[in-house]
């Protein structure tokens, strides 16, 4: 079973999003890249790049599938995970630590209630399985 | 015959892809495994330095009996199919009047009045429709055998040790692309130095329902489990092995609007062999010269190329890639697609649109990846 932390909120593109202060950061789930296989590829937008929420903010790859990856959130890019370009396999080993993506200064914070909690995840994720 | 839309045709091999834990995808028409959960990197990387195992009995096989089985496939092929012998294979090819491709084949052979074409998954019908509607009054018999054969393919430089422990064979004395038929674990089957992943290696024909029976006792004997053991491998490796070994997938790189000249495939055109499908097109683009040719490429660039995505050369759209991928062993992203030949050397630069954002790469030779010869 994929593992879906309770500390965090979760979008139905299989994104999650910690909140830190006014800052969202974001990735993909564990079952995200477990669907995925192995990303060998991670392509990131710049700081300072704005994203309306559900928009595409890049893409991640396999060896078989490129997947876009969408902002659960609005806001202002404030950091990307930089060291996701020499080592993508993060994403698989740690999705919700080392394998984190950007970080969002929140536009409109609110947004963040509209996200899915770790247990609708989990049906959400079981519905879409069967 | 079609199967309705969403009806999935299963190998054999079905159940037993599940209980691997295999993610299970629609290709051509088949309910097949993607990847098993060791991963396509790994079940690749395995095939190159140990051994893969691979389920295929979803190709086709069409067999061909009488007294003018070699004539009527020269007929029908590219290929020279009066150059075999007893126990040969030949990769070769159906073509189309335009010199394009039908399909790509292997055509054993048994005895002179007996072969078997073995085809393409996705494509069994149409060449079976294809192969009767040019019966003409040769004398042979026909017949669509894809439902009575499972096909198991073990490769990499293990396969020989692991495969000799379930049959008497001399597996060593069957040279590359030649077969014998014996019993492997007690079953009837032939079993084909020949494969699709650049590795040494077999395929192994038997009855269908003998098919779970070979698929455990190859794991077994290859130590399935083990560091370095025999992995079951995927649709994904299967497809990013034969793609470092510079192989041709048709619908892919070859198809009916492409022809064998241009996909590097002239050495299995036998234009002096006699009359066949396609000789006259062939011969005439030959001597006329072709205008776009398949090669391969490395991305220089941070970026993976994609099948589909156009070429552009000092900005202008050139051709496509055929096939685009990373190289799990090469550790390089690479991939195939057809440029006009005045652009098809080694060493030219071209772009590759990724998404809209155009990626460096250039043309290098093919294959990516040869293995050592022992």
């Amino acid at each position: 079973m994929a593992n879906v932390p309770e500390n965090l909120h979760y979008s139905k593109d299989h994104e999650w999003v910690r909140v830190e202060g006014d800052t969202a950061v974001i990735g993909i789930t564990d079952h995200a890249q477990d669907q995925l296989g192995d990303v060998v590829y991670v392509e990131l937008p710049k700081s300072g790049e704005e994203f309306a929420a559900h928009e595409s903010f890049g893409s991640v790859e396999s060896v078989k599938a490129v997947s876009e990856i969408f902002t659960p959130v609005s806001g202002n890019v404030s950091e990307v995970n930089g060291s996701l370009n020499d080592e993508p396999e993060k994403v698989n080993k740690d999705p919700y630590g080392e394998g984190w993506m950007i970080k969002i200064k929140m536009s409109n914070s609110g947004e963040v209630d509209s996200l899915l909690t770790p247990a609708e995840y989990e049906d959400f994720t079981k519905a879409e399985s069967e | 015959m079609t199967a309705p839309a969403l009806e999935l045709k299963k190998t054999s091999l079905n159940e037993a892809h599940r209980k691997l834990g295999g993610r299970m995808v629609e290709f051509g028409g088949w309910d097949m495994p993607v990847q098993y959960p060791a991963g396509t990197m790994t079940e690749h990387l395995r095939t190159r330095t140990n051994a893969g195992l691979f389920d295929v009995s979803h190709m086709g096989e069409i067999e061909v009996r009488g007294p003018d089985s070699i004539p009527f496939v020269n007929r029908l092929v590219s290929n020279d199919a009066a150059k075999l012998i007893d126990g040969q294979a030949q990769y070769s090819a159906l073509t189309t009047p335009e010199g394009t491709v039908i399909d790509d084949l292997l055509v054993y052979r048994f005895a002179e009045d007996h072969l078997l074409l073995v085809v393409n998954a996705g494509t069994t019908e149409k060449d079976w429709d294809w192969i009767i509607s040019h019966h003409g009054d040769e004398n042979v018999e026909l017949r669509n055998a894809s439902a009575d054969y499972c096909q198991i393919a073990v490769q990499g430089p293990d396969a020989i040790s692991i495969l000799q422990k379930l049959t008497a064979v001399p597996l060593s004395e069957i040279k590359y692309y030649h077969f014998r038929e014996g019993s492997v674990d007690g079953v009837p089957a032939i079993v084909s130095r020949t494969g699709y992943t650049g590795e040494d290696g077999f395929e192994v024909y038997a009855a269908a329902d003998k098919a779970e029976q070979l698929w455990n006792k190859i794991l077994d004997a290859g130590d399935f489990g083990n560091d370095d053991g025999v992995l079951p491998c995927g649709l994904a490796a299967r497809n990013t092995l034969r793609l470092e070994a510079g192989m041709c997938l048709y619908g892919h790189e070859i198809d009916e609007t492409t022809t064998l000249l241009e996909a590097n495939l002239g050495w299995i055109c036998k234009l002096n062999k006699g009359a066949f499908i396609g000789r006259e097109l062939l011969q005439r683009q030959k001597d006329d010269g072709i205008k776009r040719k398949l090669v391969g490429f490395d991305v220089t660039d941070r970026g993976i190329a994609r099948d589909g995505q156009d070429v552009l050369i000092g900005g202008a759209p050139v051709g496509h890639v055929t096939s685009g991928s990373p190289a799990p062993f090469l550790k390089q992203n690479i991939g195939m697609a057809y440029v006009p030949v005045e652009f098809a050397n080694a060493g030219q630069a071209i772009e590759i649109d990724v998404r809209g954002r155009l990626v460096a790469a250039q043309i290098v030779p093919l294959p990516f990846y040869k293995r050592a010869k022992q």
